[in-house]
């Protein structure tokens, strides 16, 4: 005979579980909301877990060596075998010091990165990640302010001293490499289709260019962007005021209203140039190498005249890294004309590491990559460049979002 | 004799079950919809009306000010949103009918493998599909290419960066999701009552307007929820294969979120988002008829 | 005899109608469309792509990215991560979200409208709200962020779908069935498992075909709650801006080419099946 009891009380196992998990305990959903709440806020819960380190000397001193490394980084910046799998370099790091790597390519843009990362930081709970590269922009600054990067411990790293590029120590955004040591540098300046142009392009003033209304490409990062018009009328974006942004932004309109902008492209700009939707657009040096690789030897990149927009990729330790001397020994590693080498070969992005030139033309024996002044600039050109604004505060960071905003959301 | 229901419920009477059973029936989504939904969602709202910065932190306090802000700023692309959304959603629908239509009526033994070749492309990752028709797209690709070559277009034309890529990968995307929901409700279409109106001298085609068009509602609208939210609050397409002017209102959400780190905002205009979602589904119900809503709508 | 139950081989024999016939090429016109983009995807798996990521312009046939398909641990990783939360959410979706379905169906209860406007609410919610209330929820509560918080959230949007798509099917079924069930003798349960549940598992069947394609394919919420952890399209979403490997391509092409032969598989039982009948 059947059940007497009636259907919904034999229930599913699974229902059950789901009714009495712990996790739909009332505590919880409140602790959860007000917690929510606050967490989301970031800023209206006082951190819980682990106590802030005052004294970083200290902390240094009480930290284990591991065999283990987290590197998170962004995808295609290290050396990697024809078919994807592996990261010689990284496979040497782990004979020379024993201390394995996971990699992860989780970087795509830096704001997406530090939303992942910055809940979890403000909880004062571990990232995960031991090494995490962040580009010198308003997030970088914040997680200095904020105080969410371990100082770096300099007796540890003797090579960043001696191999650094002198454009590379004590950055601006970083005064005395206290937090950081640069992974890549990178222009943005201009690439182009010659065949498509049916010119050479040699200046800003070539992005305004109505013979190529609807095939010009610019980027959708307001700091590129505002910075490529600030560049064309001369105006150098690192010391730029509110002034100067208003006088960018009204060029920046007047391209639009045109029709001459095609799209505000991300990274996928490069995708345009190779198909050919653009003829002309905003580019980041070490694209446009890669691009040639890829097939697409057409597209060259130039340093327009007016000068070239200059950016720092950074290691950084975030707070509450587990392995924070594997992280040091790497930076360390990397720190020499051997293996920056072999991952400039691949990357082919600026070297902060001079003598690796020596290396990549003598023992790599790739002459394009040690003789491109895309990747080892000559002074000249370091001399043109410019840093991005540095915000000293957030207002000012809302400032310059107000103002160029408008131009990418249309 | 009793009628069958009361019967039935003669045989039940006495036991809590019943009474109790919708209410237990729904307990477990219920719990799960207020912990992992309601709670998260009540504080993102409240989230609109603080007040601070990422780095000072937040406080809550009343500013309501924010949501006017929102929407001056950004009714632009509010009202794009809702355009290309419901004009994609629309197509979708009139693409998606026909051939949900003959799957269920006409498919035969073969009507789930037919169900299955339609939805399937949409089991690959969805930013694979959208590249994948910037490339079809692309000013020389194959398509255009040899229709410029044959001067059947001008040479400057381009479809890609301009609203129709965006709203054609909007129709695109959600086509499979359209019509597994059509399919569902066609099949349980009782093809006695199309043989009962064919037997009334109803034409085929009146026998469709009045007797299966009607009883495909609930597909329709069920279809109708899912594409169009998804369409409206899409940014994925907008991002590939739009241009300058083309920005919805999920790509500002996304900006504020994460380069603008502006929360009041971005929570404001997720609030606004859904309100106005819920909104204009509630008028689409409303506009079925009221007892459809009781019955098949939210 | 119903004008559709006719044995497969004479399909062709039979007198069809024009408008039926057209709308037969309108479906496989539709499938071609849905497959448009998919096709582009497999032709250029095979293409040669000598700096490791997919350039469209088409260099040269190779099957190198088909021997080097698992060459990318965290690819193929993210893929099977992808997988077991798809699968593990929607089937937890639907145990979940049938009664919930029957209960808004079949009953008129206090609380029915608010639930409604729940489910609209969850459906309507943007993707990037949804993740960030649930990763703040998730560090109150101290979950460290993987796989278990991956399929909470996924969870979380795929009851609001399923609990739709079963309704709209429930709705329309006959209680007269339900009622002869318990002339007959039968529970509410046994009701349940022998007639009710075999009448909506074509709503059962689509609900877990859509919820499943929502959870393989989400990236937004994913982001958020997903930690360390990869799932697929987070890695391809991720990849697109700087460079797509050929190992996407491939992988999806085999994830499709599955997905046929399940299909191949179905409609060859289905006709077996038939003719077992007649």
């Amino acid at each position: 005979m059947t059940k007497k009891t009636s259907g919904v009380l034999a229930m599913d196992p699974a229902m059950l579980r789901g009714l009495t998990q712990p996790r739909l305990s009332r505590a919880n959903f409140l602790r959860g909301g007000a917690a929510g709440l606050g967490l989301l806020a970031m800023g209206g819960m006082p951190t819980r877990a682990e106590a802030k380190v005052t004294d970083w000397h200290a902390w240094w001193a009480a930290q284990k060596p591991t065999k283990n490394l987290v590197f998170a980084n962004w995808p295609y910046y290290i050396d990697v075998t024809t078919n994807g799998s592996d990261h010689p370099s990284l496979d040497d790091f782990t004979k020379a010091t024993g201390i394995s790597v996971k990699y992860l390519e989780v970087i795509q843009e830096i704001p997406e990165f530090y939303a992942k990362i910055a809940p979890v930081l403000k909880a004062g709970q571990p990232t995960g990640y031991d090494l995490a590269v962040i580009t010198n922009r308003w997030e970088l600054e914040e997680l200095i302010l904020q105080k969410w990067l371990t100082p770096l411990w300099k007796e540890k790293i003797p090579n960043f001293a001696k191999y650094a590029s002198s454009n590379v120590i004590n950055p601006a955004y970083d005064p005395g490499n206290k937090y950081t040591a640069v992974w890549q540098s990178g222009f943005t300046g201009i690439a182009y289709n010659p065949k498509l142009t049916k010119r050479e392009i040699t200046s800003f003033e070539d992005l305004w260019d109505p013979a190529f209304a609807g095939h010009v490409g610019m980027m959708n990062d307001n700091l590129e962007l505002g910075s490529a018009a600030l560049l064309k009328l001369g105006i150098s974006p690192t010391t730029s005021t509110p002034a100067d942004w208003a006088k960018a932004v009204a060029i920046l309109k007047d391209q639009k209203s045109k029709g001459l902008v095609r799209q505000y492209y991300d990274q996928s700009y490069i995708n345009a140039l190779e198909n050919g939707d653009t003829w002309i657009s905003q580019a980041w040096s070490g694209d446009i190498y890669q691009a040639n690789e890829k097939g697409y030897k057409d597209l060259k990149f130039v340093v327009p005249k007016e000068g070239v927009m200059i950016w720092h990729d950074n290691m950084c330790i975030p707070v509450g890294a587990q392995n924070a001397l594997s992280a040091l020994e790497w930076i360390n590693y990397y720190y020499t004309p051997t293996t920056a080498g072999i991952i400039e070969d691949y990357v082919d992005y600026v070297c902060p590491v001079p003598d690796a030139k020596g290396y990549i033309a003598d023992t790599l024996k790739d002459p394009d990559v040690a003789n491109s002044p895309l990747v080892f600039p000559t002074a000249a050109t370091y001399a043109k460049s410019h840093l991005f604004p540095a915000f000293k505060n957030y207002a000012e960071y809302k400032a310059w979002n107000d103002t160029f905003n408008p131009i990418i959301q249309a | 004799m009793a009628k069958p229901e009361v019967a039935a419920g003669r045989a039940h009477r006495g036991r809590i079950g019943p009474r109790l059973a919708p209410y237990l029936l729904s307990l477990p989504s219920w719990a799960y919809f207020l912990g992992l939904f309601l709670i998260p969602l009540g504080s993102m709202v409240i989230m609109a009306t603080a007040i601070g910065d990422p780095l000072d932190g937040y406080t809550i306090s009343d500013n309501f000010a924010e949501f006017l802000t929102a929407v001056s700023q950004y009714h632009d692309e509010f009202v794009r949103s809702f355009v290309y959304g419901g004009v994609s959603t629309v197509v979708t629908l009139l693409l998606a009918y026909p051939a949900a239509y003959w799957i269920a009526f006409h498919g035969g033994q073969h009507k789930s493998t037919f169900l299955f070749l339609i939805v399937l492309p949409f089991f690959v990752t969805f930013v694979i599909r959208v590249l994948a028709w910037q490339f079809i797209l692309a000013d020389q690709g194959f398509i255009f290419g040899p229709l410029k070559d044959l001067g059947l277009l001008p040479e400057n034309a381009y479809v890609l960066s301009t609203k129709w890529a965006v709203i054609g990968g909007l129709i695109y995307n959600n086509l499979g999701y359209y019509v597994l929901p059509l399919y569902v409700s066609l099949e349980k279409i009782d093809r006695r009552m199309v043989l009962a109106a064919n037997d009334l001298y109803a034409t085929p085609s009146t026998a469709f307007l009045r007797v299966v068009l009607p009883l495909s509602a609930p597909g329709v609208f069920a279809g109708f929820l899912l594409v169009f939210v998804t369409n409206v609050g899409d940014f994925i397409n907008a991002e590939i294969l739009g241009g300058p002017s083309t920005s919805m209102i999920g790509n500002i959400i996304q900006d504020s979120f994460f380069v603008d780190q502006d929360y009041p905002m971005a929570a404001a205009l997720s609030s606004l988002l859904m309100l106005l979602l819920m909104v204009s589904i509630l008028i689409y119900a409303k506009a079925f008829g009221t007892e459809t809503i009781q019955d098949y709508a939210a | 005899m119903p004008p559709d139950a006719v044995p497969a081989g004479k399909l062709f024999l039979r007198k069809v109608p024009l408008g039926e016939r057209l709308l037969n090429v309108y479906t496989w016109l539709t499938i071609a469309y849905a497959m448009a983009p998919i096709a582009v995807m497999v032709v250029f798996s095979f293409n040669q792509s000598p700096s490791g990521r997919i350039g469209l312009r088409w260099l040269g046939f190779t099957t190198f990215w088909y021997q080097n398909a698992f060459a990318i641990p965290d690819l193929t990783t993210a893929l099977v991560n992808s997988l077991e939360i798809a699968i593990s959410s929607t089937l937890a979706a639907i145990i979940l979200g049938t009664p919930l379905a029957l209960a808004l169906a079949r009953y008129r209860f206090r609380g029915k409208t608010v639930t409604d406007i729940v489910i609209f609410a969850d459906i309507a919610a943007p993707a990037v709200v949804v993740g960030a209330s649930l990763l703040s929820v998730f560090l109150a509560l101290n979950l460290p962020r993987g796989m278990p918080t991956i399929f909470l959230a996924h969870l979380a949007f795929n009851l609001a779908f399923v609990v739709v798509v079963i309704r709209a099917r429930v709705t329309g079924l006959d209680r007269a069935l339900d009622r002869a069930a318990a002339d007959l003798g039968a529970t509410p349960w046994v009701t349940f498992w022998k007639v009710t549940l075999p009448l909506i598992m074509p709503g059962i069947l689509g609900a877990g075909l859509l919820g499943f394609a929502l959870s393989i394919d989400d990236v937004i919420i994913t982001s958020f709650v997903a930690g360390q952890t990869l799932t697929f399209p987070l890695w391809v979403y991720g990849a697109e801006k700087t460079g797509t490997p050929p190992q996407v391509f491939v992988l999806s092409t085999f994830i499709f080419v599955a997905g046929l032969l399940l299909a191949g598989l179905n409609s060859l039982m289905s006709r077996r099946g038939a003719k077992g009948k007649t």
